[in-house]
This record gives C-alpha cells, structure tokens and sequence, in this order.
C-alpha cells in the first residue's frame, strides 16, 4: 500500500467517525472535534511506534471506547443538551454567528412589524375597531397573511411568476372581502369572514411551496408546517393572554386604566404580529424540535375512534333517529375535518417505509367509522333541504362535507389496500397532498360566488 | 497493580489543574502526561477526561481557546485561571492531609499482616 492511499482511506474513516459522532445528541459539533483532535493525535503516536494508518485509526478508536459510554459521561456533565433547544442565536461553537439565521429574523421582525403598522392603518381613513368590528372580521387575514407569505417568499426566493400570482391572489381576497354590498347580519358576511382567510392560506401554501409548486413532498412539508403553525400560534396566545393579564392588573393598581392601550394596540397589534412570528418559530425550528401536530394526532386518534365506535354503537341500540338541528350539519362537518386533521398529521410523521401495523388498522377504523356516521347524517340532512330550501350556510356545510366525505371515502379505500399490502403508502400521501387543491378551490368559490349568488342574504 | 476507579476518579480534578499549572495544554496531551507520570497505573478514559475539563471550564477554574495547529485542525487549548490556581491550592491542602493521616496509621511501609480480634485467638 502506497502512503497518499492510506492517507486516503484514513480520513474516510474519520469522516465516518465524525458523522458517527455528530449524530449523538449529547456531543456538540466542537466536542466531536476535541474528540476528533485526541484520537488524530493517538493515531499520531501509534503510526509513530510502526502501526499501519488503519490499524493506528482502529486501535485509536478501541482505545476511546464505546460511544455509548462516552455520551453518557458527557451527559452527565451536558445534561441540559438533551432537552432539545430552540437556539434562537445560533449555536456558539465559536464558528461566528449564524449569518443566515440572523437575516431570517431581521425579515421575520420586518414582516411582524410591517403586520402590525397595516391593521392600525384602517384607523387613518377612520375605520376604528370599535365602529366597524365588520370590517376587521372579514379582512383580518388580509392584515396577516399577506407578511406570512412574503416572508416564506423571500425565504424561498420566490420566482417573479410565484411572486405575481401571490399579489393577484391577494388581491383578490381584498376584493371578495370588501366588494360586496353585505349587510352586518347576514349569513354570507360570516361566510366570507371564514372562507377568505381559508382561501388565503392556501395561498400562503403557493409560498411556502414556491420553490418547487409540482412536488407532492413540498405539499406535504406545508400540512406539516400548517399543524406546527397552528400549535406555535395557540400558545403565544396564551402567553399573550398572560401578559395581557399583567398589563391590565398592574396598571389598573397605579390608577391608570389600560384598557384602550390594550383594545387598540397591544391585542391587534401583537395578535397579528403573531401570526407571522409563528411561521418564522416553525421555519427556524423544523428540525430542532419534535413536531407537535403528530403527537396529538397519536394521542388523540384512539380516543376519537373509541368516542365514534361508542356513538355508533348507542345510535343502533336506542334506535332513535338523530335530531338535526340547524347547527348538526356544521357539527359533524368538523367532525370530519378533525378526523382528516388526526389522518394527515399521522401520515405527515410516518415512515412511508415502514410496514402496516395496528395504528394503521385503528386509523382505517377511526376513519370507517366517521364515514358511517356522516353518511348517516347526509341521509338526514338531504331531506331537509329539499324540503325548506337551501341558504348559504346550509350550501356552503353541504360542499364542504361532500369534499371531506369524498376524500375520506378514498382515503379509507387506499389505507385498506395499504392494510392488506396491496397499495403503497405513498399512494395515500399522494392522494392526500394532490387533494389540497380541491379545499383552496373551494373556499375561493364559497367567498367569490356566494354572496352574488345567493343574493348577498 | 492498577488504581480503583473511584480513587481515578476522586483524585481526577487536582490531577488535571496540577497538570495545568505546568502550562496550557490540550486533551490528548493531558492524558499522555497522566500515564507518563504514573507509570501507566491511573486509567483514565476520555470520557472522565473531557466531561471533566468542560466542568472545570463551567466552574470557571479554566479557560480554553481554539488554536489552530497543522493543516486545517484547530485544537482546544485549556489554561488555568485565577480561581483555578486558587482551587489548586485548595485541592493541596485537603490532599497533604488526607497523605499526612494515611502514613501515620501506616508507619514504615513494612509489610502488614491482620491482627486477629482479642479474645477470638
């Protein structure tokens, strides 16, 4: 063996040991170095004493022992290094500052702010909070969403084509928001105030997917960050509510009473601030931390197919039909979309390589079960509309549990292949993702064509 | 005759800041001054070594700095500061202690027998 060929060889051993190494959560990227620097100086020593490069790098290795052992002694030592950390700075491992993640946040406080300033900007033209509540219902994602896609734009560095279609998509949420003659009371205003920031988030979605539109894995990454989202949002809210308590209470006790300071600027101000700042904790966190949304979706998918057996089961003993009230449409309507919600956040954390097992036949009942039930309820409901005549809500519950029934229906279908090792998982993934178009479709019609529709009722 | 692991581990810290007072030095060089000065008896690990410098650097007994030696390696250099040489001095003084004890009720160094119990003979 020629010596540059040993060289060779020995430092793919080292790189392996290096990748070996980085993969311990205990050891940071300067302790594998420290630990790769002493085992360099005893393959030194041993290579001195007439080893050959691979023995010297074996017995170098044999020597330092198991890795299992050495992070356990650095555990010791390190232990807060197993609660994984949502390193804000970077790490500081004395490689300098993270420069890319320290831009990320400069955009991410420019788009929080940029939120901010927009909601306070209706009040210029003398639309206050207080006299047109309406207003603000209907555009808030306006005053949001539109930051949250330019950050994920920017990020992403967006195409001019992406960039285009996201302005003219925002632009068109303004205008189903505000063109329509709707009076305050009527069932289209909630309609739109509902399905304008549902249309919108998808839009939010073009961004997110903007460097890459077609792939079904990118789609895929966007329900993940959705769920994620979602979880980052809730509690900063809470944490705001918190703070929120504080501000009232201790000014309050001083004599000064908080309550415009908190009505007018800190609640709209940092609820859409929020918004934006979450999306910029999912982006800067994705790997750091365990994903939220599957959790609850493991924890919570036997639970619900428990509840849903049981309501099955006391539906066919007593016999009794089931009351639709004006709001059960709506009801079970979200009954079906917590079941998609439980379904995709498990299949966004699955290895697509792993064979079926008993989650995967309790998720196929879970979903078997909504099904039965909501088709009973459709068998209901359908009666009722022919017979009084359909109103916006009642069209709008309609189409949107036909949307999630067809996609459960087939969702069922493909996990029952899935079950019995006929169909890949990847067909399920593919369904799912190739899906969300039919939702932002959807909601787009509901907020566009309704009011006009229905005669702006 | 190797040393037990708890008298390894119980004389760990005032082995590395003696070896520190020396001059700075770094992880392998430290362990290679440990086995020269003991003749190879004190079996230390990696594991007990650098756990070990990265707690003393935390109780800020030492500093350490990266310095970069052939090539494109950097090495942890690790020096002793203030607080160190006074935890040396610390350490001396428990251990010329426990030294000076332990060779009164050993006098001479001769060979030791057991002495049976009074009254069991």
């Amino acid at each position: 063996m020629t010596e540059p060929d040993g060289h060779d060889e020995l430092e793919t051993q080292f790189a392996q040991w290096r990748q070996y190494a980085e993969r311990r959560p205990e050891l940071r990227k300067a302790d594998t170095e420290e630990l790769e620097d002493h085992l360099r100086g005893s393959v030194d020593e041993l290579t001195g004493l007439g080893l050959r490069a691979d023995e010297a790098f074996l017995v170098a290795v044999k020597r330092m022992g198991g890795l299992d052992d050495l992070s356990r002694e650095f555990a010791r030592e390190h232990s807060e290094r197993l609660w994984k950390q949502l390193v804000l700075t970077g790490e500081e491992d004395g490689s300098g500052p993270d420069t890319r993640s320290r831009r990320d946040m400069l955009a991410m406080v420019v788009c929080a702010a940029g939120a901010a300033v927009s909601v306070k900007v209706p009040e210029l033209a003398g639309i206050g909070f207080d006299d047109d509540g309406g207003f603000y219902g209907r555009n808030i994602a306006l005053f949001t969403l539109p930051w949250l896609a330019s950050l994920l734009a920017w990020r992403r560095q967006a195409g001019r084509g992406v960039i285009g279609a996201l302005l003219g998509l925002f632009a068109l949420g303004a205008l189903a928001a505000n063109v329509y003659p709707l009076a305050e009371s009527s069932q289209s205003v909630v309609l739109t105030a509902i399905h304008v920031p549902l249309a919108l988030w998808f839009v939010v979605g073009l961004a997110y997917v903007s460097d890459d539109v077609r792939s079904s894995r990118r789609r895929m990454d966007f329900i993940r960050f959705t769920g994620e989202w979602f979880v980052y949002l809730a509690l900063i809210a809470a944490g705001g509510g918190v703070l929120t308590a504080f501000v009232f209470g201790t000014f309050e006790a001083i004599g000064i009473s908080p309550e415009d300071a908190i009505g007018q600027w800190l609640v709209p101000c940092g609820g859409v601030a929020a918004v934006v700042v979450a999306g910029w904790l999912v982006e800067a966190k994705q790997s750091v931390v365990e994903n939220m949304a599957p959790v609850l979706a493991r924890l919570f998918t036997p639970l619900f197919a428990v509840v849903l057996i049981a309501f099955l089961v006391a539906f066919g003993w007593t016999g009794e039909g089931i009351d639709i009230e004006r709001e059960a449409l709506i009801l079970f309507d979200l009954l079906l979309a917590v079941v998609l919600g439980l379904l995709l956040y498990s299949l966004s954390a699955r290895d697509p390589l792993a064979p079926p097992g008993v989650f995967d036949r309790l998720q196929l009942l879970l979903v078997v079960s909504a099904l039965v039930i909501d088709v009973l309820v459709l068998l209901e409901i359908t009666g009722r509309i022919t017979e009084y005549g359909t109103t916006p809500n009642k069209a709008a519950a309609l189409g949107e549990n036909v949307i999630l029934l067809a996609n459960l229906a087939w969702s069922a279908w493909l996990m029952l292949g899935f079950v019995r090792r006929r169909t890949p998982f990847a067909a399920l993934e593919r369904w799912q993702t190739g899906y969300l178009p039919v939702y932002a479709g959807w909601a787009w019609v509901v907020a566009l064509a309704f009011p006009s529709v229905f005669g702006y009722l | 005759m190797k040393v037990t692991k708890d008298l390894v581990a119980a004389s760990a810290t005032p082995m590395v800041l003696g070896i520190l007072a020396e001059g700075e030095s770094y992880g392998y060089a430290i362990l290679r001054r440990i086995s020269e000065l003991s003749g190879g008896e004190l079996d230390w690990t990696e594991g007990l070594l650098y756990p070990l410098l990265h707690r003393l650097e935390r109780l800020g007994h030492v500093e350490s700095s990266w310095q970069s030696v052939k090539g494109e390696r950097r090495r942890k250099y690790y020096r002793l500061t203030d607080s160190g040489v006074a935890e040396l001095a610390e350490q001396r003084r428990q251990w010329a202690t426990v030294v000076e004890a332990l060779k009164q009720v050993w006098p001479g160094g001769g060979t030791l027998s057991a002495i049976p119990l009074e009254g069991m003979a």
